[in-house]
């Protein structure tokens, strides 16, 4: 039993948020083993940021239970968050300060003594590659470097439990692969990752595990290959709309999924790779090709095709 | 409202030694551009001393018994614990809050949002202490000190910017927006700065005036406490005054601080 708390970092039991008449998480159960990298994914609204915020202490329970490394988040808030860091979505860095003095500033908040704090400031610059911009002002810093530094900042502690939410919005790809990699790297050190994104490759790149929310439910969890393979199959067959082709499409798989966005007709079956490769071959398509299914047809399979917000 | 949110709004925060850690923030911040920082408390003071102290002063005889320049002079340091500290913790916290998300950065790490807020009206009563200790040595520089008590005056300062800095946080925990401040900045600092005994005794007022500023206002008490100090004559009103700020201080310091832990943290 004692193992089992232990290999737990973070447990959720009934776990709930309401504003007002408003419930943002609703009665939520999940747990986090220590050392997974766990992706929360959903549409804007569905409960990601708000279950982080509570994690973090920061936004009090309305209901359930929720402990982090065995220690309830109501009654040690100040424990748990100085084991925790957090990359926030939005930019919080102090425009006050450099780059450097952002991380020794915030050293200083969790009470780290000062020629320490400067060691290890060096190291998480040296570890975002922000060496050149350690007296740079953040004003100066593009969205990219912000990120990198938030993530530095995320670390000053020597946390063992990192929240990311959103750690890769608004980067080009180099920025946002340089990131995947260093959360690799903190993931093979042992660190517990809990990650929202929006990005559905992102999730299926860093994560052990997902978590798909909406309207505040934990509406499916899983690793992420097997979520795919569950919901959608292996491959997507897409081609381009028309009556004919829709028919025949339907004659073909009577068993499968179509779905038909504007121009395009999308077929989901669960049937074994190779089933559309035949059946091209049999009858050839106008505009058609065959894809790997991804976690991004998951996702929209459960969550739907209509705008939030 | 009911009972359990007043109750609420009157619970004893927490605090704990981390509220220095906030403080320190802004004293770095504050330290990086110190000269742009200490110029306008050098500057205004003379500013004043020289248009209404010389000029004003030549068509006043005497006011109390002192010339009219020894007569505002103190009131020039007062006003400078009001000013530093109640525009410190409007439009500065306001700002750290809202726009640059400071007390959110602070509050995902070990420190409480009590202590963000105690540790910016500390910062709010220093900023007073700086301020108002820089007016000083200007008004010693005329010569217009005349009691050794004068060097008790940081210690008012630092109270007196407790007690603004209170009162600016209750304010600021309702400002839904920047502009709001213009409302205490024209309804209450500015006939605050003009009617606490001031440029003019208070006697000079209607009763009903003097009773209300002497009853209601933070202003008249910290221009008493320290004019007496300065002209090292005691009234015994003093011991009124300080049992005003006293009493004031401690019931904004843990209104307002409850006011934005709900204002914050829904």
């Amino acid at each position: 039993m004692d193992l089992m708390v232990s290999n737990l970092m973070i447990e959720a039991r009934g776990l709930t948020k309401k504003f007002g008449d408003f419930v943002a998480v609703d009665n939520i159960d999940f747990e986090v083993p220590s050392g997974e990298c766990c992706g929360f994914l959903g549409p804007n609204g569905a409960g990601k940021t708000t279950t982080i915020k509570m994690v973090d202490c920061v936004l009090p329970l309305s209901g359930g239970s929720l402990t982090v490394a065995g220690m309830s988040v109501s009654e040690r808030p100040r424990e748990i968050k100085g084991m925790i860091g957090v990359a926030p979505q939005e930019d919080n860095l102090d425009p006050d300060f450099s780059v450097l003095k952002n991380l020794l500033v915030y050293a200083r908040y969790y009470d780290i003594p000062k020629a320490e704090a400067l060691k290890r400031a060096d190291e998480m610059l040296k570890f975002a590659q922000l060496e050149e911009k350690r007296d740079a002002v953040i004003g100066e810093l593009s969205t990219g470097l912000k990120r990198r530094l938030i993530l530095a900042r995320a670390l000053i502690n020597e946390p063992r439990i990192l929240l990311l939410d959103e750690p890769t919005v608004g980067l080009d790809p180099q920025a946002r692969h340089m990131i995947w990699d260093k959360i690799r790297e903190l993931r093979k050190q042992g660190v517990t990752i809990i990650l929202t994104t929006h990005y559905m490759d992102e999730a299926a790149e860093l994560c052990d595990r997902t978590l798909i929310m909406d309207h505040g439910k934990i509406i499916e969890q899983g690793q992420p290959a097997s979520l795919v393979k569950k919901h959608i199959g292996e491959e997507v067959l897409e081609a381009e709309y028309n009556e004919d082709t829709l028919k025949a499409l339907k004659e073909g798989f009577p068993e499968a999924t179509l779905e038909v966005m504007s121009d395009r007709i999308r077929v989901f079956t669960t049937q074994p790779h190779g089933t559309f490769e035949e059946y091209l071959r049999n009858s050839p398509l106008k505009g058609a090709f065959i894809r790997n299914a991804n976690l991004e047809d998951v996702f929209l399979k459960l969550t739907g095709r209509q705008l939030r917000e | 409202m009911k009972a359990s949110d007043i109750a609420s709004v009157f619970k004893l925060p927490r605090l704990t030694y981390r509220v220095w850690n906030v403080w320190r923030r802004d004293f770095d911040v504050f330290m990086k551009t110190w000269k742009v920082n200490f110029l306008p408390p050098l500057l205004e003071p003379i500013f004043y001393l020289v248009a209404m102290g010389y000029g004003l002063g030549a068509f006043v005889h005497s006011v109390d018994g002192v010339a009219y320049i020894q007569f505002i002079a103190p009131a020039l340091v007062s006003i400078s614990m009001m000013y530093s500290s109640f525009f410190e913790c409007t439009y500065g916290s306001f700002v750290r809050m809202y726009y640059q998300k400071t007390f959110d950065a602070i509050i995902a790490t070990p420190i409480s949002i009590e202590e963000v807020i105690a540790g910016e009206i500390l910062w709010g009563a220093t900023r007073s202490l700086i301020g108002s200790s820089i007016v000083l040595c200007v008004v010693a520089a005329f010569g217009l000190v005349q009691s050794p008590l004068a060097l008790l005056i940081p210690v008012v300062a630092f109270f007196s910017g407790l007690m603004f800095s209170a009162i600016a946080m209750a304010f600021t925990s309702l400002a839904p927006n920047i502009d709001f401040f213009n409302y205490p900045g024209f309804l209450y600092i500015t006939p605050m700065f003009l009617l606490s005994g001031t440029f003019f005794p208070l006697s000079s007022l209607p009763s009903g005036i003097q009773a209300f500023a002497t009853a209601f206002l933070p202003l008249p008490h910290t221009v008493m406490l320290t004019r007496g100090l300065i002209l090292g004559n005691l009234p015994t009103m003093l011991l009124t005054s300080i049992a005003w700020m006293a009493i004031v201080t401690p019931i904004f310091f843990i209104l307002s601080t409850n006011l934005m832990k709900r204002k914050l943290i829904k």
